[in-house]
């Protein structure tokens, strides 16, 4: 009891210490904060465009077969699912239909997607919100669509969309097998890709080899390998902010140290009138503690939550042209909230543990006189 | 009763500046009494009562304070005496800027861990006592000189110590105040502390209430009288 009475009284004196210095406690709690919002800004963003990344790809085949040639992606022929079929291990095999379409009114992309079941019927179709955006298309309009052929033909809009994560919804047009074969002009018997789905994952190193060798003009790629290229691709983008960022955390350092580690005469003065007045060493080294805590802690939290707002309510609107890419259709970024613990402790301890030890490490040294140096001050 | 044996007090020792601040001192300083230190600056009457209120150790000697040798002890016992025993009065009251007379009260009893309300409680009646409690909240830069050496005397009573020690304790104020510090010396006595003071003012040495005056030049005592008056 007396040991928490000693800190709380501490503590409290902690505190009406630090309003007394309001000047510079604000503007030392205003650089923290902001360092900590930027910071956990894009440790939020990219932990959450991870998870989006892992989304999407829950539910993708194991594997996807694509042709190949002249090294490009080229229609790959439903017949090779005969061949996939007889495969060890496969457990099904389907054709997918996918493409790209670009509006030159809108100078957009969007993606053609065919479903399994695609259940508008042939002539209608559903888009993703970002599509509904950049035409301004609302339901049961009809919006005309360049075939490869160079004539025109109208889809009428049966539903506007939004999914668990809007990155892969946003430019997305769910269309029938027929319409999108006559805008893409992709044959019957051909598809984009085949997806296969394994029994086994310890055996997809096996089975992607021997597609290899069964279809010599094919590239199989295993999910594995797809996440792994996200990680990098957001890691890099979070890199980059990070990089543009590294300037400005540089001189926070500096400014933190300057204003941690330089104790005031007044301070200092302070210091040796509660030596001669009963304290010790090491109630000076917990007042300072304290201080050091209140300080950045506080910034911490303050930093946190502004990020957490930051990127998941006004979708990083600060940094938004970095991260985003090079389409003209962004998505309405609204990420699904996601903290990474370990992220944000690895953030604390780089913040507000230095910080602390910068306060009390003068102090301690400041605190370490004798205390009969207030009798000759 | 606290005993001072051969004490001797060197600054900057083996240096070129060497300088003995305190020699050969030996003296009884009886308990529920004024005893005054008396003489010129850089006689040694600072460093003396330093020396007894744990604030510095002596080069050589010993000092003994309630049956208890103290000079050998570690720091943090010293600090623990320091506290309990002692109750300190500076010479410009060093007062910390900023913070309420009540939380500067309070200040040196934070550190022993006593409930807050009750510390509040134990600061209130010392206000009280020395006529101050309407100044409680006020910052202590607003106060008068007379009012900042009443706050200062309760912060060095906050501890109830059994010695308070007092270095110059008019030197910053009039006639008037200072006389009405000797007052609250007076009642101090009364209720049974010690009272230790350094001052070459003779309203302090001169002053009935004082029971014993020791004179310092050099670093020595030279004389030990009773007060005449």
């Amino acid at each position: 009891m007396r040991w928490i009475n000693r800190q709380r009284n501490i503590l409290d004196f902690t505190l009406s210490s630090l309003l007394r210095r309001k000047g510079k406690n604000v503007a030392l709690l205003a650089v923290y904060t902001f360092i900590v919002f930027i910071l956990a800004s894009v440790v939020f963003l990219t932990s959450s465009l991870k998870k989006e990344a892992c989304l999407v790809l829950q539910d993708s085949p194991e594997i996807i077969v694509q042709r190949t040639v002249a090294g490009r992606h080229d229609l790959i022929p439903i017949s090779y699912m005969l061949v996939l079929k007889e495969i060890r291990g496969v457990q099904s095999v389907r054709e997918r239909l996918w493409g790209y379409y670009y509006d030159p009114a809108t100078g957009a992309n969007y993606t053609f997607v065919v479903p399994k079941d695609h259940q508008y019927g042939d002539g209608g179709v559903a888009i993703g919100n970002g599509v509904a955006r950049t035409i301004r298309a609302d339901r049961g309009d009809i919006v005309p669509f360049r075939t490869h052929d160079g004539s025109y033909m109208s889809l009428e809009i049966k539903e506007i969309f939004s999914s668990e994560s809007e990155i892969i919804s946003s430019d997305l047009i769910v269309i029938s097998e027929e319409d999108f074969r006559e805008i893409a002009g992709i044959p019957k018997g051909y598809a984009t890709d085949l997806t296969l789905y394994i029994r086994n994952a310890r055996e997809l190193p096996t089975i992607a080899d021997k597609i290899k060798r069964a279809l010599p003009d094919t590239r199989p790629i295993i999910r594995d390998e797809i996440l792994r290229t996200y990680d990098t691709v957001f890691d890099w983008r979070g890199g980059i902010v990070m990089a543009i960022l590294s300037g400005a955390i540089m001189s926070f350092i500096i400014f933190a140290w300057d204003k941690a580690t330089g104790l005031s005469s007044d301070e200092k003065r302070e210091i040796g009138i509660l030596k001669g007045i009963g304290w010790e060493t090491s109630d000076v080294i917990l007042m300072k503690f304290w201080e050091g805590v209140v300080l950045s802690f506080s910034s911490f939290l303050l930093g946190i939550i502004l990020a957490y707002i930051h990127v998941f309510f006004t979708s990083f609107a600060l940094f938004e042209p970095v991260l985003k890419g090079w389409s003209i259709l962004y998505p309405e970024f609204k990420l699904i909230p996601s903290l990474d613990v370990y992220q944000i402790a690895t953030l604390f301890f780089l913040t507000v543990v230095p910080y602390t030890i910068a306060t009390i490490v003068p102090s301690w040294r400041a605190a370490t006189v004798d205390p009969d140096t207030i009798m000759r001050m | 009763m606290i005993e001072l044996i051969n004490i001797r007090k060197v600054f900057n020792m083996r240096r070129p500046n060497e300088f003995v601040a305190i020699d050969s001192v030996s003296l009884l300083v009886e308990s529920h009494k004024i005893t005054v230190f008396k003489g010129p600056s850089g006689s040694g009457k600072t460093t003396l009562l330093s020396l007894i209120g744990c604030l510095a150790r002596p080069t050589s000697g010993r000092i003994i304070v309630s049956g208890n040798e103290i000079t050998s002890l570690p720091e943090r016992f010293l600090t623990e005496i320091r506290r309990k025993i002692f109750g300190f009065v500076f010479q410009q009251f060093y007062l910390i800027k900023g913070i309420t007379v009540l939380e500067n009260v309070m200040l040196p009893a934070y550190p022993l861990g006593g409930k807050y309300s009750s510390l509040k409680e134990k600061a209130d009646s010392l206000l009280a006592l020395f006529n101050i409690s309407h100044k409680t909240s006020s910052r202590i830069e607003w106060l008068s000189g007379g009012e900042a050496q009443r706050v200062s005397i309760a912060r060095a009573l906050v501890n109830d110590p059994l010695v308070v020690i007092a270095d110059e304790p008019t030197a910053y104020l009039d006639t008037k105040l200072s006389l009405e510090f000797m007052e609250i010396a007076g009642r101090l006595k009364k209720v049974g502390k010690t009272i230790l003071i350094a001052s070459h003012d003779p309203l302090v040495y001169e002053s009935d209430i004082v029971d014993r005056v020791v004179e310092m030049r050099d670093g020595k005592i030279i004389t030990r009288e009773k007060s005449c008056l």
